[in-house]
Order: structure tokens, then sequence, then C-alpha cells
């Protein structure tokens, strides 16, 4: 069996900027990757998918965008030879093609069964990402065998989905890129919308994502926000990147031709049932956009940066047409395709540790999780609204580093 | 972000807030007691005319009896060629959801610290009774669209009153029922 005293499961963004604070803190370490380096963007993602995240928000310890395009939006391609390249450089002790199957506590620390033989070791950092697997409503069990069902994990472009119209569930990122690019393709297709989080792409002259870091919405610590449980469970941005930078809202969609429904509430005899709360969603998600770009604002008035930026204004209301459907058959409209945008979740079926909640969530404070020795990044709002993004892993990777090697240094003592 | 943060204690909207959220602390760590049976039941008295009577429930793991037992009347108007001695069932209805939401504005700006000083809601829903009366199938039974308008006197600005009644809707038990499919089973004995 082989050792160390440290191992992190998973070479993504957050795995390796872990292992870069473990180097330079010479903690002696190794990154078991089930796949290669950056394995989630290579093979989990949509063709035609970019990042939401402008290229200068991608930065990692000692690392980032160098290229000349700071304000653009990297395709999946560029996303895996970023990370490469960050791998390359940090000389991070990645080992490829190493899947771990069990995860077991003993009195010295931890042992891992993988595919490859038994590894050791006093500290874990689970790094295996936290969207593994797509959250499916357990309704959906009541579709049609007729109509094909999908993940966004599983869906690739348009034209590989069965002739006829499409479904989509979910209005947050994932729902509305895929309800965008699959209604200008021609397909006909229906967006059941529940809760979702609505944002313009640029606002006053700046991304929003530039006003967000800027106005420090995204470093709000994980301690310090109002109700913590509820922030963690909260969708999405509603956010494409684009070159023209687009914004895609309900609104842009309705224009395009995407027919909004409420929230799916049932499947019976063939028939899709939505909620009739279509209208207070949206109204939901207008106020929270507006108190955003009211912060925003304030933001601007208090540093006395007016003349810096364009005149504020407030996006349209999101228009909710009065005949919105309450309910739709399936087959006798031609639906042949449903995706489910309804979210990821983390895959811990391999961890045999009681660190689960009854939900199947790890309990952790802050990325230290309740067993000693034991870590994990990269989930919703760990210990900054920010530590599920690209942005988040340096400043998480730093101060659950520091913890680690405390906790090493006071066993030593 | 939040609009305001101001201590629930500073305004008097007659909600006892800190008791609900000690109440939804106490439940996170135990869910069986959330678990809750409503009841009621109805007796016919003439023509269209019948008393439902509201009494214990169960709820926090026990049954629970209250001091009261309510009792509730409906009837149909003349133009059904009823007696008109209370509202329709679907009226009933419509109060149940005027309530429900009332209610959570008041718990919700109390939470929020706004002072509310007047909450009326008037609501109107569109119902074609070729449906029930068995003309049209294509036509559904119940109604085809409610609207509900507020008018809130509160010291507040608009967009924070906006977001007191969304957020109502959101909490709301009888809007999701009127929102929302729920499988119902009936016996007969
Ligand atoms: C559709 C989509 C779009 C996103 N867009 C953005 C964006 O624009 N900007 C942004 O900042 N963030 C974005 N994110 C969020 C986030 O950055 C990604 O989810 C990111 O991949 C998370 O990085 P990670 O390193 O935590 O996990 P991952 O990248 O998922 O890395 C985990 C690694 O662990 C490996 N692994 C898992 N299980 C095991 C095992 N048992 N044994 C060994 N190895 C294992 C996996 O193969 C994988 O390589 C997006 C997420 C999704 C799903």
């Amino acid at each position: 069996m082989r050792s160390a005293t440290a191992i992190i499961i998973g070479a993504g963004h957050s795995g390796l900027a872990m292992s870069w604070h473990l180097t330079a803190r010479s903690i002696d370490h190794v990154v078991l990757e089930r796949g290669e380096i950056a394995h989630s963007w290579r093979t989990e993602r949509w063709d035609s998918l970019r990042l939401l995240t402008p290229n200068w928000q991608s930065r990692l310890p000692g690392h980032g965008y160098a290229g000349a395009d700071r304000d653009g939006f990297m395709t999946m391609p560029e996303v895996v030879h970023f990370l490469q390249r960050y791998a390359e450089v940090s000389r991070a002790p990645v080992i490829p093609g190493v899947r771990v199957t069990r995860v077991r506590q003993d009195a010295e620390g931890y042992e891992l069964s993988t595919s490859q033989g038994g590894w050791r070791c006093r500290q874990l950092v689970i790094a295996s990402g936290a969207c593994n697997l797509a959250s499916v409503p357990s309704l959906s069990a009541g579709l049609p065998t007729k109509v094909a069902s999908l993940t966004p994990m599983q869906y690739r472009r348009p034209d590989l989905l069965p002739d006829g119209g499409v479904m989509i569930v979910g209005a947050s990122a994932s729902g509305v890129q895929l309800a965008r690019e699959i209604q200008a393709a021609g397909r006909r297709v229906v967006l059941s919308v529940g809760e979702h989080v609505r944002m313009p792409r640029t606002y006053r002259g700046r991304d929003i994502q530039w006003w967000m870091d800027a106005i420090g919405a995204m470093d709000l610590r994980y301690d310090a926000a109002e109700n913590i449980e509820r922030a963690r469970r909260l969708p999405s941005p509603q956010l494409v990147g684009t070159p023209e930078r687009a914004t895609v809202d309900l609104n842009s969609l309705r224009q395009a031709g995407v027919e909004l429904v409420g929230r799916l509430a049932g499947l019976r005899d063939g028939k899709a049932q939505f909620s009739g709360s279509l209208a207070n969603v949206c109204a939901l998600a207008d106020l929270k956009m507006n108190r955003l770009l009211a912060a925003i604002d304030a933001w601007v008035t208090a540093s006395g940066l007016e003349q810096r930026f364009a005149a504020p204004h407030r996006p349209a209301p999101t228009v909710v047409g009065a005949g919105t459907k309450l309910s739709l058959d399936l087959i006798a409209e031609g639906i042949a395709t449903v995706i489910w945008a309804t979210g990821y979740r983390p895959d811990y079926s391999w961890l045999d540790v009681p660190v689960l909640d009854r939900h199947g969530r790890i309990r952790h404070d802050g990325g230290v999780v309740a067993a000693p020795g034991l870590y994990v990044m990269g989930l919703p709002f760990m210990r900054r609204r920010k530590s599920s993004f690209i942005d988040g892993a340096a400043g998480d990777a730093a101060d659950l580093a520091a913890h680690l090697h405390q906790s090493l240094d006071r066993a030593a003592a | 972000m939040t609009a305001n943060n101001s201590t629930a204690t500073q305004v008097k909207n007659g909600v006892n807030v800190e008791a609900l959220l000690g109440a939804r602390e106490a439940l996170e760590k135990a869910p069986e007691a959330a678990q809750f049976k409503w009841r009621a039941s109805c007796e016919w008295l003439n023509g269209t005319h019948s008393r439902s009577t509201i009494g214990k429930f169960f709820g926090l793991g026990a049954e629970q009896s209250r001091d009261t037992t309510f009792t509730v009347e409906a009837d149909h108007p003349k133009v059904f060629a009823s007696e008109d001695h209370a509202p329709t069932p679907v009226e009933l209805v419509l109060s149940g959801l005027a309530s429900c939401l009332t209610a959570g504005v008041a718990a919700i700006a109390q939470r929020r610290g706004i002072q509310l000083h007047s909450v009326k809601a008037t609501l109107e829903a569109d119902m074609d009774i070729q449906g029930i009366l068995g003309i049209d199938d294509d036509v559904r039974n119940g109604f085809g669209a409610i609207r509900v308008h507020f008018d809130i006197r509160a010291d507040a600005d608009e967009d924070d009153i906006k977001a007191l009644v969304a957020q109502s809707q959101k909490r709301s038990a009888v809007f999701d029922i009127i929102t929302n499919p729920t499988a119902v089973f009936v016996t007969v004995n």
C-alpha cells in the first residue's frame, strides 16, 4: 500500500489549487484523478458551453489568465488547456487514471481503495467536484417512455436530439443556455420556470461579475451570511458567456420564441402539469435583481465614482403572459425530449466515513469536515459566496491548507 | 443586500416571530414533529346548505385540541336556485387564500422590521360555469384565473412592500394548494 501525508481526490481547479498550497508548504501529497486533469470539463459539458465568468476571473493561486481577451469567456477546450497548463507550471503531483472507490477512516488517518491499489494518508482533501451527478426530481418517473429523458451532462448539441419539441425543466444557468441554443436551432422549446436568479450580463458599462467582485458580494463569508443554508441552495444565475455579451433572461427567451411555463408540478397520463406560481417567481427574481443593482448604485455613489460609469438603469420587468399554460399533453404536442436542468450534486457513494447528513450532504464548517484531517473543496458558498467558482478556490485553498498544516504540526508536537 | 435587517421588536404587527423562528429551529432537529394532519368534516343541512366543523388536528407528534370547535357554513346564491344562507365553497377557498396571504404579509413584515398600518386584499376569480354544469368538457370546473390585489400602507418603500407580498406567496400553504396539483382520495362506506 502506497502512502502520502496528504491526498487530494480530484484534479479539477479545486484540487490543483489545494495542491499548489500544499506544495508551497512542503507538505508531501498526491492528487488522485479518475480521468485526466480537468476531467469534468472534458467529458461532462455540452459542446458549445463557455464559462459564464470572464477570463480575468479565472484566477488561481500563482496563476491567471494571460491572453489578450480578458473580458472574453473561455470555451471548454480553452478551460481544459488552462488547467493543464496550471498543473504543469505548478508541478502538481497528479496521478491520472486512478478512481477512488472507497475511503475508510482508521486511527492514523484514511485508507483509500482505488482502481490502482490502496493508498493511505493522514490528511484527505475531497476535491471531487460539486456537480458529479445531475439532480432529477422523483416526479420524472411519470414521464411517458416515448419521450427521451436527458440531463445537461448527457446533452451535447441540438442536432443529436430526437426530432420534435423539447421541454427543458429548470431556468437557471444550464436551463436558459440550453433553451437559447435549442430554440435557435429551430426546435420548439418549452421552458419550465421555478425560482431563479435574474442578472443582466452588463450593467453601467461593466460585466455583472465585475460589479459583484467590486462591491465585495462574491467575498461574503459563510459565517457572515444571514441564512447560510438558504444561500447554499440558491440556484445559479441566468447568465451565458458569449462573444457578444448577450443577456439571457426570460424576456429575451420569450422574444426568441421560447414558451415559458411554471414550475413542473406533476406528470400524469402523459400530461405535464405546471404550477400557477410563474408570475410570483418572476416577481421575486425581478425584485432581487433590482436590489443587487441598487446595491451597485449605492457602492458607486459612496465611492464618488459616478463619472466613471454609465448611468444607472433598470431592465424591463419580466413579462408573464396571461395565457400561460398550466398543462401540456407531451405526446399530442410532439414533445420528444425532456431535459432536466434541475441542478447538480456531488457523488459521495465511495465515502465510507459518517459525515453525511440525512440529505446526503457533507457536514462541514467552511470546508473543515466533521472528521479529523478531512477537508472538502468547491462546494456552493463553502467559505465564501464564490467558493464553487474557479475564482473562489484561491482563498478557500489558502485557508484550508493553513488549517491542515496547523493540525499536522499539532499532531507532530 | 437585504433591505431590512432591523430587529423585529421595533415594530408591532402583533405577530410573535420569535416563537415562529424558535419552532422552525426546533423542527429542523425533529422533522417528525413537523408532520401535521388537518381535518374537517361536513354535514348536509338542506338544499345546498351545509355546515363544516373544524376541531382537533394532529401535530408536534400528538393529537391537539383547541378551545373552540369552529363551524363554517356554505350554501349557494339564489341565482342557482339556492337559499343563500352562506358563502359558496369556492368563495371560502378565495377567502382562505386571502387570509393565508395576509397572515404571511404580517409575519414577514414583522420579521423584516416593517411597521404595517393597513393591509387589504381584494380577490376576484374567473369561472366559466359551463364546466360544472357539464355543458362543455373542455372547460375546467375550477377557476380559470385568480387575481389578488393588495393595498398596503406601511413604513417601507414600494419595492420592500412588493417583496413582502412576493415572499408571502412563496411561503403560503393555500397559494401552493391552489397553484399545484394535489392527489385527492375520496372513499365511501
Ligand atoms: C455546466 C457548468 C458550468 C459551469 N460554469 C462555470 C463558470 O463559468 N465559471 C466558474 O467559475 N465555474 C463554473 N462552474 C462551476 C465549477 O467551476 C465547476 O463545477 C468546476 O468543475 C468545479 O471544479 P472542481 O475542481 O471543484 O470540481 P471538478 O472540476 O468536477 O473536478 C473534480 C475532479 O475529481 C475527479 N473525481 C471525482 N470523483 C473521483 C474519484 N472517486 N476518484 C478520483 N477522481 C475523482 C473528477 O474526475 C474531476 O476531474 C460550472 C459548472 C457546471 C456544471
